[in-house]
């Protein structure tokens, strides 16, 4: 792994709660992935993949039980004081005094960190300016986000670390959010975030890995990932047809099929050639196709497909490294 | 990125700036000013008309060099202890602690700072019992300022140590009342603060010395009214030395960052 040019190393990293053998519990199992200058990184899995235990440890809040990280060249856990006024974190779960006014713990925070921006342009950038006297427990779930972002931003951090950045926002504020992590980006900014919303990584990040249990199952750019999933098409055949009515399936690049109640199903990594002779075959027969629907997978698919334990399977021909950014061996 | 103009932040201005966002809080939190201002007179008022009628021949101490020494050991566990153990407490359970623990701020300056009120309140009042007991009371000059010092700084280190390792039994802010009064009736009764340890019999005497506030009282009282051999000082001393290694190990070791789940 190719440590030195990278903001972001993990190398086998492993998280263990609790004793050893069945007493504990491992939530991060040999995690490995790099993440280089610019670049924002999305961390996808379902709740208790490990995302959360994965990041604490790159922002050096506990001590790995195997494995490394390097965060700028440091070991963030052991050299704590080099790494943490170049960084700038937002926990899944922040906490705030709330009897503390917004622009108190915007005061306190600065204290705390090098090269603070002042109270007025860190509130301006997340729209918090007019909520300035408001104490914390009067706040909503996401103007507390908001407030947390503006926080993690206060230092000008070079990597940024957001648990579950928009998580409670609503639509505006989280494009809001976006558009700030874009320019962020632009800046130079190297982002590492974690997302329940698959649009989300699909907006934002340049590459994406996806966990489940504590493992890296998928990793690449987003279309790398979703390419590895077949496209679907979609129709229900007319009373009096069925599918082996249709031309010789594997002709058409299809790899599969279902049938359910009259309506079919095709998977196919060649989505025009199979639908082009779908539909040659319709006209030359005059069949009318209803419902029909042709689509190439989303990150959705593929996440629930991979999150859900599935894989692209063993056919998959195309080129995805699927598990071969797990450090440690997979046996799929 | 780094900007050449940044200013660093340093120990000094974390611990300035966690300590005022906590002078602020503990401003807005009237059970906690109450306690770090009025209980610690109340406990003296109290303990003049408990002990009054008492007479301390054996410790050729007055009432008033008695409760006014005393009180040093009131303070410490009402001012900085019982008020630290809430306020660690409330800051974890509301995961600021967690919070602080991402920034800059090294452990021990987010217990140093988030003390800072208490211990300045604690300060001030016991600069103040000092100027009351020898302009208005009649109490001597401290007699060696260096052992009352040496016997503060411990007892102010043990005392925030205490407070911290307390919070391992404190699920919530409500309960953090309750862990502390083992602390607190164990040193009101034992360590010198109600009946100076001289009165006491002798064995019972010797045992309650080892009690964790112990050698800061005593420390306190022999640094102020004199009388203390060099013997007994280092005595005081090492038992004191002894208490904070040991409640700074425990901190270490026990401290939770964020709340049991």
């Amino acid at each position: 792994m190719d440590i030195g040019d990278s903001v972001i190393a993990v190398s086998g990293l492993r998280r263990r709660y609790g004793p050893e053998g069945d007493g504990g519990f491992e939530a991060v199992r040999g995690v490995s992935f790099t993440v280089g200058r610019g670049e924002v990184f999305a961390l996808l899995g379902t709740n208790g993949a490990g995302k959360t235990s994965t990041v604490e440890l790159l922002e050096g809040l506990e001590r790995p039980s195997g494995g490394e990280v390097r965060i700028l060249g440091h070991d963030p856990f052991v050299e704590r004081a080099a790494v943490r006024p170049r960084i700038g974190v937002m926990l899944q779960e922040g906490g705030f005094p709330s009897d503390l006014t917004v622009a108190e713990t915007v005061r306190m925070w600065a204290g705390c960190t090098t090269g603070a921006r002042p109270t007025e342009e860190a509130l301006g950038m997340v729209g918090l300016t007019d909520r300035r006297s408001v104490r914390i427990k009067q706040l909503s779930g996401g103007e507390r986000r908001r407030l947390d972002l503006a926080l993690a931003l206060l230092g000008r951090p070079e990597v940024l670390f957001l648990d579950e950045p928009t998580t409670g926002l609503d639509p505006e504020a989280r494009h809001n959010t976006w558009e700030l992590v874009r320019r962020l980006r632009e800046d130079g900014t190297t982002v590492l975030l974690t997302t329940h919303y698959l649009e989300e990584a699909e907006a934002l990040a340049d590459r994406l890995a996806i966990m489940r249990q504590g493992e890296v199952v998928a990793s690449g750019a987003p279309d790398e990932v979703i390419g590895a999933y077949p496209s679907r098409i979609r129709f229900a055949m007319p009373v009096g047809w069925f599918v082996g009515d249709l031309p010789p399936l594997a002709e058409l690049g299809v790899e599969g099929h279902e049938e359910s109640g009259g309506r079919i199903e095709l998977r196919t990594r060649t989505l025009q050639r199979t639908l082009t002779g779908l539909l040659v075959w319709a006209r030359e027969k005059d069949v009318e196709l209803e419902g029909l629907d042709a689509r190439t997978a989303s990150l959705e698919e593929a996440f629930l497909a991979i999150a859900g334990g599935g894989g692209p399977g063993a056919d998959a021909g195309s080129g995805v490294s699927v598990g071969a950014a797990a450090g440690a061996g997979k046996g799929e | 990125m780094a900007i050449s103009t940044a200013a660093p932040s340093t120990t000094g201005t974390r611990v300035l700036a966690m300590g005022r966002a906590e002078l602020i809080l503990l401003g807005r939190n009237k059970m906690a000013l109450y306690v770090a201002l009025l209980l610690p007179v109340l406990m003296v008022w109290m303990m003049r008309r408990t002990i009054g009628e008492m007479d301390f021949g054996d410790s050729g101490m007055s009432l008033n060099e008695a409760s006014l020494t005393g009180a040093f050991g009131f303070i410490l566990l009402f001012v900085v202890y019982q008020n630290l153990v809430s306020a660690y407490v409330a800051r974890r359970e509301e995961l600021v602690l967690k919070r602080l623990r991402t920034g800059e701020a090294s452990d021990i300056e987010i217990l140093g700072g988030t003390a800072l009120p208490a211990v300045a309140i604690a300060v001030a009042q016991m600069v103040v019992l000092l100027v009351a007991g020898v302009c208005w009371l009649d109490l001597r000059a401290p007699a060696r300022i260096d052992l009352m010092l040496i016997g503060l700084v411990f007892g102010l280190v043990l005392s925030i140590a205490l407070a911290a390792l307390t919070t391992a039994w404190a699920k919530t802010v409500e309960s953090a009342q309750l862990v502390t009064t083992p602390l607190l009736l164990i040193s009101l009764m034992g360590s010198g603060l109600i009946v100076p340890l001289e009165t006491m019999p002798d064995v019972l005497g010797d045992v309650c010395g080892l009690l964790p506030l112990s050698p800061v009282v005593e420390l306190v009282r022999g640094g102020w009214l004199g009388g203390l051999s060099a013997y007994k000082a280092v005595g005081h001393v090492a038992t004191a030395v002894a208490w904070t290694v040991l409640a700074v190990f425990a901190v270490r070791r026990w401290f939770r960052w964020e709340p049991r789940r």
